[in-house]
């Protein structure tokens, strides 16, 4: 079976993930994930708190505690990942994929001037140390739209508000001129025009690098604005993944339908927003079948059967769900 | 900064009063310093002398204050024994203790902190269980019971090592051992917590996702940050080293302040006690002072709120 992108070009992925799958303690957290990013595109992941988004990557690039049980495969042009020797990790991590947090002001270290942890970056990277890698840091906090960055080279993160920081961050990510970004829930502990300003950042550099780019994001519209490929996660399974256009105009799969209808429009006669019933299922105790099944408005028995596998809806688009015309 | 430095130098001061306050009240409600020293069957004009030659005759608040109006003038009184100035007689004892309690210092924060440093970075494993099981055994065994089963063991079974005196470099060993190893512990279990309290933070996600290898992930960004609790642990331990050592040096008949400060208490020796709950007192200060200052080297983030003396 194709896997997610596949279909859309001939071009070599950029990265190959295949039946990804962790579990904490023996509580299964991804249950089989297969993605592929190609270069310079921009890929959404959308999905609740707890769906396996944030843990694809994290698990990807070896970043997960010890007690993580970590299987499949994840593929960096033609090199094994999983299970990959320190040193090569070491390499790829913030050289050829870097990453991204949610809270730019705790993922940054306190007690480390904020010029010096992107000089880090630098030095382990490009080779670069003294003052080739401040002027280099420097470089890179002006493209990030820092003002007054030679001065803000001296700051600590606690001088500075989140979006500046989240800035910092991208910039430290930019240091190793990476092939990948990795921005998990970029803009979620940001001001709503701060969000703006860092996700118009984030398009940028993107086309000015030539990168590619995963947004994980629980916010439909963000992913909407900035990503030309988008996947849907629910209990750890990849549900539906296409384009952007046929996810937002044509979802398929009741809970990514679910996940539409929760938005308020901005034209249009007002409505009153869908939530979606129930709860995420406990993953130590999930449903027989479909995992969404218990909350699915159309879920029959059959749906209990077994876990649907993702199917072709149209071209690229595809859909885990029994009620698909096949 | 300016504002900070004042504010903990006048709480410094007051603690300071404060302890030597409470010393000379419970010195002076604990017994008659006239009886003890004198005998109760000397003659009353031999115990009305001393009294009047010590000021005892006098009400207590009068004392009081003329006790603290000679600390200010840099008068600590003479000691009630042998008649000669109280700080002297302190001050000659000091050279020994800090002969024990120096390098137990060192050994405490030599053992303590990798141990906890290793323990947290293999949490789970049998590295961190036998840590943890030394550092509650370190610091549950009383010092003397420790002091007296090393004696036992190491010189009067095996001879290796001198029980007593301090004639050589192998006198201190048994001592400095009974003295650090329950130090030892308690840093080792405040550095462990420490360091995975930081070890979970999102900043050592970042530096690992960044592409820094483990090793300087760990020296780089984890113990810096995890350096701010351990060092408050270190200064408390900085400011026992004068009369941290009453037990170590009872056990190894060791002549140091301790030893002075149980024979000054036993003869009501008052101006010899509160010498010595002084200098404690001081030294104990000066430490957290210190700890204080160095919060502000060690995290940035107090430094701004330590200008306002908010912190």
């Amino acid at each position: 079976m194709p896997a997610f992108g596949v279909q859309s070009s001939v071009m070599e992925n950029l990265i190959s993930i295949r039946g990804l799958t962790v579990a904490f303690d023996g509580v299964p957290a991804l249950r089989g994930i297969d993605l592929d990013v190609q270069p310079g595109e921009a890929v959404g992941l959308v999905g609740e708190s707890g769906c396996g988004k944030s843990v694809t990557w994290l698990a990807a690039l070896g970043l997960l505690p010890g007690h993580a049980a970590v299987g499949g495969s994840v593929r960096l042009g033609g090199q094994e990942l999983l299970g990959a020797p320190a040193q090569t990790l070491d390499k790829v991590r913030g050289g050829r994929v870097a990453m991204i947090f949610q809270d730019p002001a705790s993922a940054l270290n306190p007690v480390i001037r904020v010029g010096r942890q992107v000089e880090e970056a630098l030095r382990l990277h490009r080779g670069l140390t003294g003052a080739a890698a401040r002027a280099e840091a420097r470089r890179l906090f002006e493209q990030v739209g820092i003002p007054d960055p030679a001065g803000r080279l001296n700051s600590f993160a606690h001088e500075m508000s989140g979006g500046q920081n989240q800035r910092v961050m991208i910039a430290m990510a930019l240091a190793g001129r990476p092939d990948l970004l990795i921005a998990d829930e970029p803009t979620t502990a940001l001001d709503a025009t701060i969000q703006a300003q860092i996700l118009d950042l984030l398009r940028r550099v993107q086309q000015d690098h030539g990168m590619a780019l995963v947004l994980i994001s629980h916010d439909l519209g963000v992913v909407a604005d900035l990503c030309s490929k988008v996947g849907v996660m629910y209990a750890g399974r990849m549900i539906e993944d296409g384009s952007a256009d046929q996810i937002f105009q044509s979802p398929s799969h009741p809970y990514t339908r679910g996940l539409l209808a929760a938005l308020p429009e901005m034209i249009g006669p007002r409505r009153r927003l869908e939530a979606i019933q129930g709860a995420v299922p406990n993953p130590a105790d999930m449903p027989p079948g479909c995992a969404f099944a218990p909350r699915c408005t159309q879920a029959g028995s059959d749906c209990d059967a077994g876990t649907p596998n993702l199917r072709r809806v149209a071209g690229g688009h595809r859909a885990a769900c029994l009620r698909i015309a096949a | 900064m300016i504002g900070f430095l004042g504010l903990r130098l006048l709480r410094a001061a007051l603690t300071i009063v404060l302890v030597v306050s409470f010393a000379f009240i419970v010195l002076r409600l604990s017994g008659d310093p006239a009886m003890t020293i004198m005998s109760p069957e000397a003659p009353p004009e031999a115990i009305a002398a001393f009294r009047t030659a010590w000021g005892l005759d006098r009400p207590v608040w009068e004392q009081y204050f003329s006790y603290f109006g000679a600390i200010l003038q840099g008068e600590l009184g003479q000691s009630m024994r042998d008649g000669r100035p109280a700080m002297a007689v302190v001050l000659e004892r000091i050279p020994a203790t800090l002969m024990l309690t120096i390098p137990a210092l060192i050994v405490k924060v030599g053992i303590g902190v990798p141990a906890g440093v290793f323990a947290a970075l293999y949490r789970n494993s049998w590295i961190d269980r036998l840590v943890m099981a030394l550092a509650v055994a370190g610091f549950t065994v009383p010092s003397f019971v420790l002091g007296l089963i090393l004696v036992l063991i190491f010189a009067v079974s095996l001879g290796w090592l001198p029980s007593g005196g301090q004639d050589s470099w192998r006198n201190i060993i048994l001592p400095v051992i009974t003295m650090s190893l329950g130090g030892a512990g308690v840093l080792a279990r405040f550095t462990r917590s420490a360091m995975l309290e930081v070890l979970g933070q999102p900043y050592i996600r970042t530096a690992t996702a960044k592409g820094v290898p483990w090793a300087a992930v760990v020296r780089g960004h984890a113990l810096p940050n995890a350096a701010i609790p351990t060092v408050t642990i270190v200064g408390f331990m900085v400011g026992t080293l004068i009369a941290g050592a009453v037990v170590v040096e009872s056990v190894f008949s060791w002549p140091g302040v301790g030893r002075l400060l149980v024979v000054a208490v036993a003869n009501r020796d008052l101006a010899i006690v509160q010498c010595i709950l002084l200098l404690v007192a001081v030294t104990m200060v000066t430490a957290n002072f210190i700890v204080d200052l160095l919060y502000g080297v060690l995290d940035p983030r107090l430094r701004g709120t330590a200008s306002t003396g908010a912190h």
